[in-house]
């Protein structure tokens, strides 16, 4: 019984949080302005990370934990940097 | 899934319920993010996958570990500690970014450098939603 | 005292920290106590301007309230994208003046805005103590105001000056 409450919120999840990556990344293709894709990169870390977090539910394995850590440190570095850019970038224009 | 079959019942609605709470967060905010109009809209969208999006699957994957390993497992929350802290950082400078892109330019949707001190005593809240004259229906195509 | 350790809130979360990602025993402990003490060394040699809280039994009724917001909100903020093109919303940004000086208040007052789905914190200006918001649905702009100002201003002030 709890196998398969588990397996199926753990599916519906993980498909939500794929469809949630898939509209963070369109966005991030589309624009329409750098900021909007900072953002969208930004949004697409957040939503991968968590993507992970279930996987790791899924799997019983807690290395996905680290995975997921890792890419959360990564994208704020990312995004960070990004966004100084944005700054930066038309200061010297 | 076959470590799930240790899980007692009332673990596994637990981790469901947080999980599905958490994906469906997650899920709305890009939706939001995808949909809205404009910049400054668009950034409230994700903070609900960052907020309680991610608090409820950090809690479901912490319930679902201590449950199986029959001890404390916490360190889920360290990621919950970290995005908290990191995201208004991120947001706050791609918002000043955004603010100095679009001021440079001159958008007009975006209010002045500042307003002159001694206004500042009567604090002018309406003039800027005023000066958005297309920001208001912004949902509406 | 404080010339050996200089941060003891943050030589305790950092031990914390360190035990949660590997596990808990003495060794760990150890090893996560010499990096910690390391770690404010470095921290103390950069001369970082120390935050300084006047009380701290409000500290957890500010974090209450902040996550009884933020989940009042993230079910606004939900329901406002679910409903799509069927409600008219009004978007737009705000000027707060603020008697907010104390630069951790300050941080904190921007991690608990920008944390709460609905409003983002866009610009600070410091010389003029201005804060400039964007508000997703701004209906009532006296009542946000009141909500920033005390709701969250008036138990800073308290925490911190």
């Amino acid at each position: 019984m709890s196998v398969t409450i588990l397996f199926w919120a753990v599916t519906i999840a993980q498909i939500a949080l794929a469809i949630a990556m898939v509209l963070a990344s369109v966005r991030m293709i589309k624009g329409p302005r750098a900021q909007d894709r900072v953002l969208g990169l930004d949004t697409l870390y957040v939503n991968s990370m968590l993507q992970l977090l279930v996987f790791g539910i899924r799997t019983g394995n807690t290395l996905y934990f680290e995975i997921s850590l890792i890419i959360g440190v990564l994208g704020f570095v990312a995004t960070v940097a990004l966004a100084k850019f944005l700054m930066r970038g038309e200061v010297i224009e | 899934m076959n470590h799930a079959a240790h899980l007692p019942l009332w673990a596994a609605l637990l981790v469901a319920i947080f999980l599905l709470i958490g994906a469906g967060l997650a899920l709305i905010g890009s939706f939001g993010f995808y949909r809205l109009r404009n910049f400054y809209d668009r950034i409230h969208a994700p903070t609900l996958g960052t907020s309680w999006g991610t608090a409820a699957i950090v809690m479901a994957s912490m319930i679902c570990f201590s449950v199986l390993q029959s001890r404390l497992v916490l360190h889920e929350l360290l990621i919950g500690v970290f995005v908290t802290v990191t995201t208004p950082v991120t947001l706050m400078l791609l918002g000043r970014a955004a603010l100095y892109r679009d001021r440079s330019e001159g958008n007009p949707e975006v209010p002045a450098i500042s307003t002159p001190k001694g206004r500042l005593d009567k604090p002018q809240l309406t003039k800027e939603s005023e000066s958005v004259p297309h920001n208001s229906k912004n949902m509406n195509d | 005292m404080s010339k050996i350790l200089p941060y003891p809130l943050l030589t305790i979360f950092l031990i914390i920290m360190w035990l949660l990602l590997t596990n808990f025993s003495l060794g760990q402990f150890l090893v996560g106590t010499i990096l910690a003490f390391i770690a404010v060394q470095g921290l103390a040699a950069l001369h970082p301007a120390k935050p300084r809280l006047r009380r701290w039994d409000l500290l957890s009724k500010l974090i209450a309230i902040v996550l009884y917001d933020i989940v009042r909100s993230n079910i606004a903020v939900a329901k406002i994208i679910l409903q799509g093109s069927k409600r008219e919303r009004i978007s737009g940004f705000m000027t707060i003046p603020l008697d907010l000086r104390d630069s951790s208040g300050l941080a904190l007052l921007s991690v608990i805005i920008t944390s709460t789905p609905g409003t983002a914190w866009i610009d600070y200006n410091s010389t003029q103590d201005t804060l400039l918001l964007h508000i997703f649905d701004l209906v009532d702009e006296t009542a946000w105001r009141n909500l920033i100002k005390n709701r969250y201003e008036q138990l800073l002030l308290e925490i911190f000056e």
